[in-house]
């Protein structure tokens, strides 16, 4: 193994940390990402693990870079194994080249074939040996520094994460040596990609989860109301929000099921308090029939469904988007609600806010479609711009003469009376009803009620966020969620290269803007329609709700395994050609 | 004459009648809801509570109709749920009396598990169940406290099912005070309820409400019902005993607690949303 | 259908009964016995609302006790003509308008004699009776919706017999001799109003025996 030359940096490297049974792989995951943040690069790290809860494989997949990354590179640099213990069901997840560089510790067996047949640089470093000979360390320090040290992260920034997160304990010293010792290991082993200096950021920067974000923008549009039953991947958005509204006057409650949450908050936000749900698929499932009630009734919710691999159980742990049928299209009766996208994790804030706002005040049930990539990745973000959207409903006051909650209001909306306000009591229904609110089977009421529901939602002005609409170009790629992130990779790699492609990633999935899309595509001859999912379910709703221009083309890839901008790439540069 | 219109001298007392809104019950001639609406009026006259600060809750049924025939506020949700949308209401507003109208199907059946952890829970709610042994709206099925000899048509013969046992089931599941009512004493039941709702957490009451087209045989009910014999305990063991072996028809407060009821602290948080963010800050 | 003016005119006719109280000596408590799931034998309605009222101590209480026991009836039967009404039997609906308009005007009766400008406050523990509601008010479970005029005067009847029996024993309870006057003179109203109501539902035609037929099966509507 020749010693560390020196490479031009690059903008972006992968890094994976893997190991089993305690390894503690996550942990000194967070701190390299962690370091790299404090050092002033981006970065994120997402996370992937056997079936066992505890003892299993697990990785740890970072991309650090000099400028926002919302997705996965095409391949890994680097590959830092603690031991190889069942850590070839990640070789899908974990694509090596020839360029990248596998560290291993030759007292845990071989690398896999798996791994070695990438033709990846093979360098052997004694980790659990040498973690040994440091009394108090542990084998992920090691690995945290050689990781660090092979793609340029410097050790001070590594320390102060260590320190931060160990503080003054019997383990602090030992850990910081064992990071040394890794990062001696590197400079010796060398030959990995090593990043470029980091740009200087401008303006706040966080560091946090796409669930994380999704909570707060929920809290910072004005929910203070959240039922909850825990699901994989939703359960961290419901972690943070718990101890986060309690602090800001909210309250969350751990319901018994999702039937329980969804009626939950319907109740509350029926007592006029802007409430929220987090779930993914087979709970959103569950509470399909709540959501009607909510649109019949008329009462503001949002649920935030974290998107995962389906159907049924599916694959709880993996990142998909094929719950889009069921949240445009998966109620009983004519059932007009919001759909929303968020496309980035920094997205998950904003959209998560114009989702409560756009509740609020069309008082409709709004789904913010998250996934499971967005939801567990960790990243370091610019800090999303303020928006003024805020939770703000139409309400009557006391007394108010001949109050009708369900009037015929050109708008559609009808203010709402809040319990607890005299002489405008009413009862919320989900028979369909009079302007009064009175159960009714005849014909005009219903064509009321249906053509009120529906205008209120088509009425309103969504033209700033609807949907990124970027570049220029004869084809166009048409694409929503965290399929954005390796589109827009893939379509600056085809700039560069001279190829004009024009992006539009819908914000507002539902309702359906079919003239601002056509507006979005004039000119276009060539759609490329990409998702996460087997069946084409966008690519049947923009066939169904919208018109298309010229030739339109699937790209399809169900999960587990995130889309890489190279397939994108190729699929472009093929077409245009063609 | 409105509240803001009175003066605190001369507020009237309110009365039933002012708890009662003007749509006709779509009940059955001789149905037993109709006292049931009755005792819910008396009671909120006899609380002196403001209809704008009652909400009924409900879910599907003949007697979940209930809300709409009061002047108070009113949810009729999806069946089985009105636990879930009353609980929901309570801990967002914890300022409102929260009252829950279900039925043995709406209630026992697909409310089952709601019913389980509300009374866990043990919010402050006042759960109001009318039972008359059968799923009315629906014409007429089994419920889970229907005999299991009652034939029907989609159990000819009977269930052959042993019957639900609701107030020993609250009573293990934590209810805080678990009563019997009879509709065909709206008095007594009107201050059975003004008493579930007096006391805090979760009060449970089963109110035996004949269903006159389904069931007319339990217009036999009225000949058969007592004051129960023995006074409100606070011994749950003992209560439940008591419940365990009864023979369905002993009526009054039969289980009263003191647990202290579940609610958050809504709206008592100081921060915004800004000072959340420095937790992500780098 | 007239009503006599009560107590003031005329001397009463002396009770039947000795002036003494007749006090039933309280039954001696069964041995207890462990209740099973069968039900048990049925009681009687006088005691499913606990403590019936031992005797009224002045014409006062009594006349508001008569008030009170008018009044309810005339509410009931109010709000059995809305529930007949909405469910289209018109027939009947207007019959029991009319029992409640007689109630009514037997309840103003006596708010103009005893010269009370408006009703009479319950008692705190509320009107004691010896049934769960008062005696001349309807069972609402006692209606049905092809119910007709004869089933709606039978509940009348009823009704009327279980108040005559009310200000019966109130008589025989009765300690003081005015209280006791006033009661009997009740007593023999109700008789009346029971003689009236037995000619009115002897010019009533009976139902047929298929009365409550009805082709069409219920309906669902949730």
């Amino acid at each position: 193994m020749t010693k560390s030359e020196e490479r031009p940096g690059r903008h972006s490297v992968s890094v994976a940390i893997t190991g089993s049974g305690g390894a503690g792989v996550m942990t000194a995951g967070n701190m390299l990402l962690e370091a790299a943040a404090q050092a002033g690069w981006y970065g994120l790290m997402v996370r992937s693990s056997g079936p066992q809860i505890r003892g299993g494989e697990a990785a740890a997949l970072l991309r650090l870079a000099t400028h926002p990354v919302n997705s996965l590179d095409d391949t890994c640099d680097v590959l830092v194994a603690v031991d190889w213990q069942n850590v070839h069901r990640f070789a899908d997840e974990i694509p090596l080249g020839a360029q990248s560089v596998i560290v291993g510790d030759p007292d845990q067996g071989e690398p896999p074939e798996v791994y070695l047949k990438s033709g990846a640089r093979y360098g052997k470093l004694a980790m659990k040996a040498t973690a040994k000979s440091i009394p108090g360390s542990w084998p992920n320090m090691l690995a945290l520094g050689v990781a660090a040290g092979l793609v340029g992260v410097p050790f001070d920034a590594v320390k102060a994460v260590v320190g931060k997160s160990l503080k003054k304990s019997e383990a602090l010293a030992a850990s910081i040596a064992a990071v040394e010792a890794g990062m001696k290991a590197a400079a010796d082993l060398g030959g990995a990609a090593r990043l470029a200096p980091p740009v200087a950021r401008t303006g706040a920067h966080w560091l946090l989860t796409g669930n994380q974000a999704a909570g707060f923008g929920a809290i910072r549009g004005g929910v203070r109301f959240v039922a909850a039953y825990p699901i994989t991947p939703a359960t961290e958005l419901l972690e943070y929000m718990a101890p986060a509204l309690t602090q800001v006057g909210g309250v969350l409650v751990q319901a018994e099921d999702e039937l329980a949450s969804i009626n939950m908050i319907i109740g509350a936000s029926y007592g006029g308090v802007p409430a929220l749900t987090a779930t993914a698929g087979p709970g959103l499932s569950l509470m399909v029939e709540a959501l009607g009630l909510a649109v019949a009734a008329e009462v503001p919710i949002v649920v935030v469904d974290v998107m995962r691999g389906g159907p049924s159980t599916g694959i709880p742990a993996k990142s998909e988007q094929s719950d889009l049928s069921m949240a445009v299209s998966g109620l009983h009766g004519d059932a007009p609600r919001v759909v929303l996208a968020p496309n980035s994790i920094a997205d998950c804030v904003t959209t998560t806010q114009w989702a409560v706002h756009l509740a609020e005040q069309m008082q409709v049930p709004a789904i913010v479609l998250s996934d499971q990539f967005f939801g567990q990745a960790r990243a370091v973000v610019e800090r999303p711009a303020d928006e003024p959207h805020a939770a703000k409903r139409a309400t009557v006051g006391a007394n108010a003469e001949g109050y009708k909650r369900y009037a015929l209001t050109e708008s559609g909306i009808s203010p709402m009376s809040i319990p607890g306000t005299p002489g405008v009591t009413y009862t919320a229904d989900g028979l369909e009803h009079t302007e009064r609110g009175i159960p009714s089977s005849q014909a005009t009421d219903h064509r009321n009620q249906l053509a009120k529901r529906e205008r209120k939602l088509s009425q309103a002005d969504y033209s700033r966020h609807w949907a990124d609409v970027e570049g220029e170009g004869e084809i166009a790629v048409v694409t929503f969620g965290s399929s954005t992130g390796p589109v827009r990779e893939a379509l600056a790699r085809a700039k560069a290269d001279g190829l004009n492609v024009r992006l539009v990633s819908m914000r507002l999935l539902a309702p359906a803007q079919p003239e601002r899309m056509a507006e979005a595509l004039r000119g276009v001859k060539r759609v490329l329609v990409v998702e996460q999912n087997w069946g084409g379910q966008l690519h049947r709703y923009l066939r169904s709700d919208f018109d298309l221009p010229g030739e339109v083309r699937s790209f399809r890839q169900p999960g587990p395994l995130p889309i890489r901008p190279a397939a994108l790439h190729r699929e472009l540069v093929e077409w245009s050609r063609a | 004459m409105s509240a803001a219109q009175a003066t605190a001298a001369e507020k009237p007392a309110r009365t039933a009648a002012d708890f009662k809104s003007d749509y006709k019950p779509i009940w059955c001639p001789g149905c037993g809801d109709y006292s049931v609406l009755s005792s819910f009026t008396k009671a909120f006259a006899l609380l002196e509570l403001a209809p704008e600060k009652v909400a009924v809750v409900s879910g599907i049924g003949c007697s979940s109709r209930i809300p709409a025939y009061t002047s108070c506020y009113g949810f009729h949700g999806v069946h089985g749920r009105s636990l879930a949308a009353a609980t929901g209401l309570k801990l967002a507003r914890p300022d409102l009396t929260v009252v829950v109208a279900s039925g043995d199907g709406d209630g026992y059946s697909i409310g089952g598990n709601h019913f389980l952890h509300a009374c866990r829970r043990n919010a402050d709610l006042t759960y109001v169940v009318m039972d008359n042994h059968v799923y009315g709206m629906t014409k007429g099925q089994p419920s889970p406290t229907t005999e299991p000899d009652w034939d029907s048509k989609l159990s000819p013969g009977g269930t052959g099912l042993r019957s639900f046992n609701p107030l020993v089931i609250a009573l293990a599941a934590g209810a805080n005070f678990v009563a019997r009512a009879f509709a065909g004493d709206p008095n007594g039941t009107a201050e059975i309820l003004a008493e579930a709702m007096r006391t805090p957490g979760f009060s449970f009451v089963e109110v035996m409400s004949p269903c006159v087209t389904f069931r007319p045989e339990q217009r036999e009910w009225k000949s058969h019902v007592r004051p129960a014999p023995v006074k409100p305990t606070d011994d749950s063991a003992l209560a439940a005993r008591r419940l365990m072996t009864d023979d369905g028809f002993n009526i009054g407060v039969l289980y009263k607690g003191d647990r202290t009821p579940y609610q958050p602290p809504m709206g008592k948080g100081r921060k915004t949303p800004a000072d959340l963010e420095k937790g992500f800050s780098l | 259908m007239s009503t006599k003016k009560p107590a003031r005119k005329a001397p009463a006719k002396p009770a039947k009964k000795s002036a003494t109280k007749s006090v039933k000596k309280p039954a001696k408590k069964p041995a207890k016995k462990p209740v099973t799931r069968a039900a048990a034998k049925p009681v009687t309605k006088s005691a499913a609302r606990g403590q019936a009222i031992d005797a009224v101590r002045s014409v006062n209480e009594l006349m508001a006790y008569a008030y009170a026991l008018e009044a309810e009836a005339a509410e009931r039967y109010a709000e059995f003509a809305e529930v007949m009404e909405a469910h289209n039997n018109r027939e009947v609906a207007e019959l029991f308008r009319k029992l409640a308009r007689i109630e009514h005007k037997h309840g103003e009766q006596i708010l103009e004699e005893m010269g009370w400008t408006r009703p009479p406050k319950p008692p705190s523990t509320g009107y004691r009776w010896e049934t769960p509601e008062g005696p001349e008010t309807g069972d609402v479970t006692d209606l049905h919706y092809l119910m007709q005029p004869y089933h709606a005067l039978r509940i009348a009847l009823h009704n009327e017999k279980r108040a005559e029996k009310f200000f019966s024993s109130l008589a025989r309870k009765a300690t003081v001799a005015s209280v006791r006057k006033a009661a009997i003179e009740f007593t023999e109203e109700e008789t009346e109003h029971v003689r009236l109501i037995e000619e009115w539902i002897s010019r009533t035609p009976k139902p047929a025996d298929d009365w409550a037929l009805d082709p069409d099966p219920p309906a669902y509507n949730d």
